[in-house]
């Protein structure tokens, strides 16, 4: 009797929830699933999945692979530094620094890439210093690399936090340990804070791989609507062409890719410790 | 236990559900209230307000972004909405899928205040003049900044002749930088033909490299920063691109364009004809045509409304394009879906480039 108390009690609890994952994640699914499925006149069709091969769809594809594998290696290399200068601060700079850091996410993203925008137009911001300074204006605006500057600034964050907290939690003592038997900085980095680190660095990667995988509003104000990633094709066919099959089958090819992409990251974490997201 | 709990849940989830889908499709009392359909920022909200007040009508305006935005919100039926503001090919495509009512234009008494010229340029999709009223219109050019082009543009082969190469912005609009491509060579821009729409394709491939950015909205601004020379917009867009910046020029090319007419209709979905044709006539009367006007600066088919412009205002070409302007220009069809298929493949082919 008891035993049924407390589920059911639990289910009582749990039951917003369901509701949110039914309504917001299994309904949608399976809408996507079935336009996916089906072609523009109906019928059963595996059309709109390999709809990814087309040369096209694949350029498209590659490229954002190309911009989210680059986004978020640049943000692991920016994030470990940050988080070794903010390990020997004390807690209130610490948090100090943290919340700094996280200030601009108070604002909406859209403006804070248009800024960038301004920033690196022709005329922009940073082409104005330089040309003040007496160097060459560089031609960033439009460019992949504009593409880029863009995700990692707006990633960025989601990668230190996770990484932060991971480091924050290691003993101290483990650290003065290996110091005590001779290890110098690089080898207590090595071999003990970045092992330790790595259930927040999964994390972190799944945070910045995903969206900047699927992303399309930075490379069309960025890129200038020059430069096509996958969800900007995805975009097209919603909004513009209104194939909602075909957008859907692109999209569940690019769900595929990325569960396949998370699962190799995965397996390769070895301790599996990370694998709390999934 | 458990299990007889979720599906109970399940059972009221579902409840729910229909709940909400057929809640919205419902109309509060039918009477008394109008739910509108336009596009964002198209419509000066005191205009609204004052026809409430009026005619104690109320009206729930709902926006859209786009054409192809407005349709697919509208086909959902999620929202069953009485009237909507739409572009030229747009409203063909309700026409012809039977969603508009026919509307008597006669009895409008502000209908007078539409010149003659616009209800013409309505017959390119509604050939009776039945079912739109028209309310916004416009052109489609070349913004360019006097100060950096060495002679008055007046042709769109300043866009692909590669003498302003990287100083160039096209806009991010399938249907709109093809239409600059085809009339450049020669073509109706509501071409069936596949080899001139790959002619044009071609072209656009080649003068890809010389274009800086395919943009919307910041086209416009960015030749007001003089972050580029030139740039396709709209008549609206380029007047007030030279409120900022008075070395900008605004041209419609010689070999002709796009002139392009937003227009009010009535959907199937409305039930009170009587209140529909009220808000119709309201938009023509010349004080809130005029509010509407000022709002946004597109040009208004409200001839009592030019009339009272200031001689300046109207000698304005993005504000009243000129009939010569006009001449060459057609306006925007809704494609036979091969030609659109085609178009969109190739749209994405060129941005994949």
């Amino acid at each position: 009797m008891k035993k049924t108390k407390t589920i059911s009690r639990r289910t009582f609890l749990a039951s917003p929830y369901i509701v949110w994952v039914i309504g917001f994640t299994v309904i949608p699914l399976g809408l996507i699933f079935k336009y996916a499925l089906t072609s523009r006149e109906g019928g059963f069709s595996l059309e709109n999945i390999s709809a990814i091969f087309d040369p096209i769809h694949m350029k498209a594809m590659l490229f954002s692979l190309e911009i989210a594998i680059g986004c978020t290696l640049l943000c692991i290399l920016l994030s470990y530094p940050l988080v070794m200068a903010l390990k020997h601060l004390n807690m209130g700079k610490q948090s100090f620094v943290m919340f700094i850091w996280i200030l601009p996410m108070w604002m909406n993203f859209i403006l804070r890439i248009l800024a960038w925008q301004m920033i690196l137009s022709n005329n922009g911001i940073l082409n104005f210093i330089l040309t003040k300074l007496g160097l060459e204006a560089l031609p960033l605006a439009n460019t992949g690399t504009a593409v880029m500057i863009g995700v990692v600034y707006d990633y960025l964050p989601y990668m230190v936090l996770p990484i932060f907290n991971a480091v924050a939690e290691i003993d101290e003592d483990i650290i003065e340990a290996a110091k005590d038997l001779g290890a110098n900085g690089f080898t207590v980095f090595r071999r003990i804070i970045f092992p330790l680190s790595i259930p927040g660095l999964l994390s972190g990667i799944v945070m910045v791989f995903v969206p900047s995988m699927t992303s399309f509003v930075i490379s069309d104000i960025l890129g200038g609507g020059k430069l096509q990633l996958i969800g900007n094709v995805i975009e097209q066919e919603f909004t513009k062409s209104s194939n909602w099959n075909l957008g859907s089958g692109l999209s569940v090819s690019l769900m595929i890719f990325v569960l396949l992409s998370m699962a190799f990251t995965m397996k390769n974490d070895g301790e599996g410790k990370g694998s709390a997201i999934w | 236990m458990r299990k007889r709990i979720i599906s109970v849940f399940l059972a009221g989830l579902l409840a729910c559900y229909a709940l909400a889908v057929t809640g919205c499709g419902q109309k509060d009392g039918g009477k008394g209230s109008l739910t509108v359909f336009s596009y964002g920022e198209y419509m000066d909200p005191d205009v609204l307000e004052q026809f409430t007040e009026e005619t104690g009508i109320e009206i729930k305006y709902e926006e859209a972004l786009t054409p192809e935005e407005m349709y697919a919100k509208y086909k959902s039926g999620a929202i069953e909405y009485d009237l909507l503001c739409s572009t030229d090919y747009m409203l063909q495509k309700f026409i012809n899928e039977g969603e508009l009512q026919e509307i008597d234009i006669d009895t409008l008494e502000n209908g007078g205040n539409i010149g003659d010229r616009y209800w013409e340029l309505a017959t390119a999709f509604d050939p009776e003049n039945q079912y739109t009223v028209p309310f916004f219109w416009g052109t489609l050019g070349i913004l360019y900044d006097t100060s950096r082009v060495k002679e008055p543009v007046d042709s769109w082969d300043v866009l692909f002749n590669g003498e302003y190469a990287g100083e160039i912005i096209m806009q991010n609009s399938m249907r709109d930088t093809y239409m600059a491509a085809l009339k450049y060579l020669g073509y109706s821009l509501n071409t069936n033909d596949e080899n001139e729409i790959r002619e044009a394709q071609e072209l656009l491939v080649e003068q890809k490299p010389d274009v800086q950015a395919y943009l919307v909205d910041e086209a416009r601004d960015e030749v007001v920063a003089g972050n580029a020379v030139m740039a396709v917009v709209y008549s609206g867009e380029a007047y007030l691109g030279r409120q900022y910046n008075e070395n900008l020029e605004y041209v419609v090319p010689k070999e002709g364009s796009n002139v392009w007419l937003d227009a009010w209709g009535v959907t199937k979905y409305c039930e009170d004809m009587e209140a529909a044709q009220q808000f119709l006539d309201f938009l023509c009367r010349e004080d809130m045509a005029r509010k509407n006007f000022e709002y946004i600066y597109y040009s208004t088919p409200n001839e009592a409304v030019i009339e009272a412009l200031s001689e300046e205002e109207r000698a304005d070409e993005t504000l009243v394009p000129p009939e010569e302007a006009t001449e060459n220009c057609e306006v925007c069809l809704q494609a036979e879906p091969e030609i659109n298929d085609l178009m969109n493949e190739l749209w994405k082919e060129l941005k994949a480039d």
